[in-house]
């Protein structure tokens, strides 16, 4: 009997000593709790999601990078957060047309929205400058027009902090701050914001009927010889709504912003921007890699009778010698329907994404 | 009595193995992909920047070419196939889609090797692919679904004042409203000898599909193709004469 309350006692002790090794950092052993990305069931028409092996999303990382995406201590004078730019509201991009640094500086182009990144296999931003969402966290916090920061300087602040130390901590397993782990961490933050919980999503699963106006547009834009949108903004079977490729799509005759080119230094990739997912246009204007359209009725003129020629011009802008495809009144309210199908009001308003 | 029958099937069923293997040597086959342009090898590096001159005498430059291959069939001269039953998209702008990830382990000897153009009607399922999916190849349903089996787009006439885009995009003819034609051509790339391993590179002729039997005018048939039939029918036609296969 003796023994067997010994053995139950030492059994005890031993599952404690377990416990407390996998739950703290300062232990050997120790493994952030993996975070599990939980997939609106469209998805399921597409390959899984890419995420790093060398950054797998984790609870500890996710709200890590969270607290980093909404708080202003990345900027140079602690005023601007990520979320400044890119607003919950506004599915993560700004309805400014370009965005204002802490210098009150603008840039020189609108800032993309946020979601469904974890599914880009391709180069982000406008133009591809970074290779990997990681890298494209570490730009904005340094560039002068934007945040404004010295990293090391932001790297000084959070280990200074009463609460960054502790939560890099159970993220990453070390006792030191580094500008790699708050990229990683904004980077798995990002990853979680996914959106795919529109009517259209919704229409395409059985759960609701569409108007006479949106299943129009949706026609008008799988027709290829009228709207042909879906060559570079996919269909119900890519439920990213972009091909994330770079086009020129008729913009301008010569470029102040040579996008792509920019990245390649190869002339025939002036003017060639990212196509933008058609998801949440709700609520992204102004839209364009300059933000030059206030209203989707003006992006969807411009395919229609605005496209102008230059060298670079993609020949999937197929009407370009007449100045676009030239739908009727019409057929551009039943577009602008369908388009408008695309946004999701659960993306903006889940709370898992909301300071 | 039934034991023992089974017993004899699984001796015998062994002994066959055994047999095949020590009377013939095997080898590992795989495919690879490439393109020219009447021989010219024709790479990424030229997309939107070479120019060449088509069969009807317009200039042009390629500005994004991809395609789909599937069931890549060696028949030997015995009757018996070797199916590798895959599928692959090829994009001239993507070098990792050149080579095929599956392969294949076939008996030496001489074989007739065949593929399909597209996907035949068993495959070419709407929204079937995941992959294909995240790639947006998608065939529009309205034209019958299933996927592109080719998507050339570039500019003609790009000498003159004027160039023009094309989009050469082949996949399921639509005959009419609901009503649709099978696209897909199955292609006979010709008899091997299979003597130790080797890689199969089967080549696009990209000037091919402006030429046999039909001379393409671009002038008159550019864009938009998916939905004109004749031109889809056209494309069919030239297909058969594209591709041709070399050994490594």
């Amino acid at each position: 009997m003796k023994k067997y309350v010994l053995s139950i006692a030492v059994l005890t002790v031993l599952l404690f000593v377990s416990c407390s090794d996998d739950s703290n950092p300062d232990e050997p052993g120790y493994e952030p709790i993996p975070y599990t990305l939980e997939l609106p069931p469209i998805f399921d028409r597409i390959n899984p999601p890419s995420i790093p092996s060398d950054n797998p999303l984790t609870e500890e990382g996710v709200a890590l990078g969270k607290k980093l995406f909404f708080d202003p201590i990345l900027s140079g004078d602690n005023t601007l957060a990520c979320a400044g730019c890119h607003k919950p509201a506004n599915a993560f991009t700004d309805d400014a047309t370009l965005s204002i640094g802490i210098d009150g500086e603008e840039g020189i182009r609108n800032s993309m929205p946020l979601f469904n990144l974890a599914w880009n296999t391709n180069d982000f931003f406008w133009d591809g400058a970074a290779n990997t969402l990681e890298k494209q966290v570490l730009e904005p916090v340094a560039n002068p027009v934007e945040m404004h920061e010295d990293w090391e300087n932001a790297v000084a602040e959070l280990s200074a902090h009463p609460q960054y130390p502790e939560m890099f901590s159970k993220a990453f397993g070390t006792s030191s701050i580094d500008r790699d782990q708050v990229a990683k961490a904004i980077a798995q933050f990002m990853r979680t914001m996914v959106s795919g919980n529109s009517r259209f999503d919704k229409y395409l699963l059985g759960e609701l009927e569409l108007t006479e106006s949106e299943l129009n547009g949706f026609d008008i834009f799988m027709d290829e010889d009228r709207g042909d949108c879906f060559h570079c903004h996919g269909n119900p079977f890519n439920p990213l709504w972009t091909d994330n490729q770079y086009h020129n799509n008729g913009l301008d005759e010569t470029f102040d912003d040579r996008g792509r080119g920019l990245v390649t230094g190869d002339p025939m990739d002036f003017g060639k921007f990212r196509s933008p997912s058609l998801r949440n246009l709700a609520y992204t204007a102004p839209y364009m890699h300059d933000g030059r359209f206030e209203t989707l009725d003006e992006v969807i003129d411009h395919y229609s009778e605005g496209l102008v020629y230059s060298e670079t011009i993609d020949p999937l802008m197929k009407a370009v010698a007449e100045g676009g495809v030239q739908l009727t009144t019409e057929q551009k309210e039943d577009l602008k329907a369908f388009l408008l199908s695309l946004s999701d009001p659960s993306f903006i308003n889940n709370p898992d994404f909301q300071n | 009595m039934k034991k023992v029958f089974l017993l004899l099937l699984f001796v015998a069923v062994l002994a066959s193995c055994k047999s095949d293997d020590d009377s013939t040597s095997s080898a590992l086959v795989q495919f690879q992909f490439s393109q020219n342009w009447d021989g010219t090898a024709v790479t990424a590096s030229d997309i939107d920047n070479t120019v060449y001159t088509n069969e009807n005498g317009e200039e042009l430059k390629i500005a994004r070419l991809r395609y789909l291959l599937s069931r890549f069939q060696l028949s030997s001269a015995d009757g018996s196939n070797t199916l590798l039953n895959t599928y692959q998209l090829i994009d001239l702008s993507d070098a990792s889609t050149m080579q095929s990830d599956s392969q294949v382990t076939v008996p030496e000897g001489t074989y007739t090797v065949s593929m399909i153009y597209g996907f035949n009607d068993e495959d070419n399922v709407d929204g079937a692919y995941a992959d294909l999916n995240a790639a947006s190849w998608n065939w529009p349903t309205m034209l019958g679904g299933g996927y592109h089996f080719l998507q050339f787009d570039g500019m003609y006439n790009v000498n003159s004042s004027e160039p023009k885009p094309f989009n050469f995009h082949n996949g399921t003819a639509r005959v009419s409203e609901g009503v649709f034609e099978s696209n897909f051509v199955e292609v006979d790339l010709g008899t091997i000898t299979i003597d130790g391993d080797t890689t199969i590179n089967i080549q696009m002729n990209i000037a091919e599909w402006f030429k046999n039997p039909n001379t393409w005018n671009l002038n008159e048939l550019d864009t938009p193709l998916m939905p004109n039939y004749e031109a889809q029918i056209m494309m069919h036609e030239n297909a058969q004469s594209v591709f041709s296969i070399s050994q490594n």
